[in-house]
């Protein structure tokens, strides 16, 4: 098989293996399915990168146990792999340690906020509306267009919002 | 019993209650009464089935390697363990609300317990599980306030909701041998434990909702050992593996 070389990469027989640092920034670039705006790596589902031989070990956490976009997020973490020609790629679902909002990278949550979505808060509410910045917002329903946002307003500005809910 | 086999039981009640609950949840799909309730009630619908696949998959895997997909199509009303309150047809909206909060009640004080469970694998889907689950109570106890102390029809409605599904509360916190062999192994807490937790939880909700709990203790059973479901069980089953049925093995 014809070397590729690779930025930052490791020579590994007459392969160069691509860094896991060049890995993550490579999956910083796969959006997440359902919120564009923000990377799988913003999200903090990608929770490790690891070469096991010839095998790209990648270890994903799943936001909520019935979303939908878990399954597409793996697909695309793989395409992304192997448009940068790692073909032996290995998804690993793991549930422990429980996803959590706390994973959310600091990038993905001003970028959730740019594009309207108010990024989760300990205090279990949003601390102000998204567009115009306003605090004056309440709860239409805890649960928005996916399991993870609910569904709130800002009466000032009157426009509807989503909220990245904390878990 | 092998303790296999009882660990494959208590897995199978976990699952099946989430798995005919959620398929319940579903059937609102494009029929509540208002869009955000709608939405609501699919991603509670969804979010049972999450979990769901975590408890089957962990039982297929103690039952010799079947998957959840094979519990879940392939069997027949009398190998389903889940308690008769979550197979009972919808009925209104408000019946609806009150059988899930009955149930996500239950469903938070067992989850809290089942994180310290002795069973890493059931400690993991606990954990993950409760964190959904605690949305789902918040919600479910906030509806069964905002209708019970609603209009009169509200609270009518409400109150016989809460007078038909009561006698199904009981098989949550029953116990036989299942459950004595899950606590000596600390995978599981015993039942009966979390009934005084319970009727301090759904007591205080239901209080504030203005609505008189029935003062029965007469409780219906017979779906957590699979003794005897109700006959609203097996047409559930028509709807949920007719496809499995009439093509086996179909995958897409």
């Amino acid at each position: 098989m014809a070397a590729t070389r690779v930025p930052g990469g490791q020579l590994v027989g007459d392969m160069v293996r691509a860094s896991t640092d060049q890995i993550w920034s490579w999956l910083d670039a796969v959006p997440d399915p359902e919120i564009p705006v923000i990377s799988v790596v913003d999200l903090g589902i990608v929770r490790d990168v690891r070469w096991d031989a010839e095998t790209l070990k990648v270890t994903v956490t799943p936001t909520y146990s019935g979303c939908p976009a878990t399954s597409v997020i793996s697909m695309d973490i793989e395409t992304a792999l192997r448009d940068r020609g790692i073909d032996d790629v290995r998804i690993e679902t793991s549930i422990a340690p429980a996803w959590t909002t706390d994973w959310l990278s600091e990038k993905g949550r001003a970028r959730l906020e740019e594009f309207g979505i108010a990024p989760p808060q300990p205090a279990g509410g949003p601390d102000r509306c998204p567009h115009c910045g306003s605090g004056a917002v309440e709860k239409v329903s805890q649960f928005g267009s996916t399991p993870c946002k609910a569904h709130w307003r800002c009466t000032d500005c009157l426009e509807p919002f989503d909220y990245f809910k904390c878990i | 019993m092998t303790s296999d086999e009882a660990f494959k039981q208590f897995l199978l009640r976990m699952g099946d209650n989430t798995l005919i609950l959620g398929h319940r949840v579903s059937e609102w799909c494009g029929h509540a009464p208002v869009l955000e309730e709608d939405i609501a009630l699919a991603n509670t619908a969804l979010d049972l089935i999450g979990q769901t696949q975590m408890w089957l998959a962990l039982a297929g895997e103690v039952d010799g390697g079947k998957s959840a997909d094979d519990l879940a199509y392939l069997r027949d009303a009398w190998d389903f363990r889940n308690v008769l309150l979550v197979e009972v047809p919808n009925g209104d909206f408000g019946r609806t609300i009150m059988r899930q909060f009955l149930f996500d009640a239950w469903h938070s004080i067992m989850l809290g317990r089942l994180i310290k469970s002795s069973d890493d694998r059931v400690a993991a889907i606990a954990a993950k599980a409760s964190k959904e689950v605690a949305y789902h109570l918040e919600r479910s106890s906030d509806t069964v306030v905002g209708l019970g102390d609603g209009t009169d029809e509200s609270h009518a409605r409400m109150q016989a909701a809460l007078d038909y599904l009561w006698p199904y509360v009981g098989e949550m916190f029953a116990c036989d041998a299942v459950d004595e062999q899950m606590a000596a192994a600390a995978i599981a807490p015993d039942p009966a434990d979390l009934r005084d937790e319970y009727d301090a939880l759904v007591g205080k909700v239901l209080t504030e909702a203005t609505l008189t709990i029935p003062d029965n203790r007469f409780a219906h059973k017979g779906g957590r050992d699979g003794r005897m479901h109700t006959e609203h069980l097996g047409h559930l089953l028509t709807q949920m593996q007719w496809l499995q049925r009439a093509y086996p093995g179909a995958s897409w």
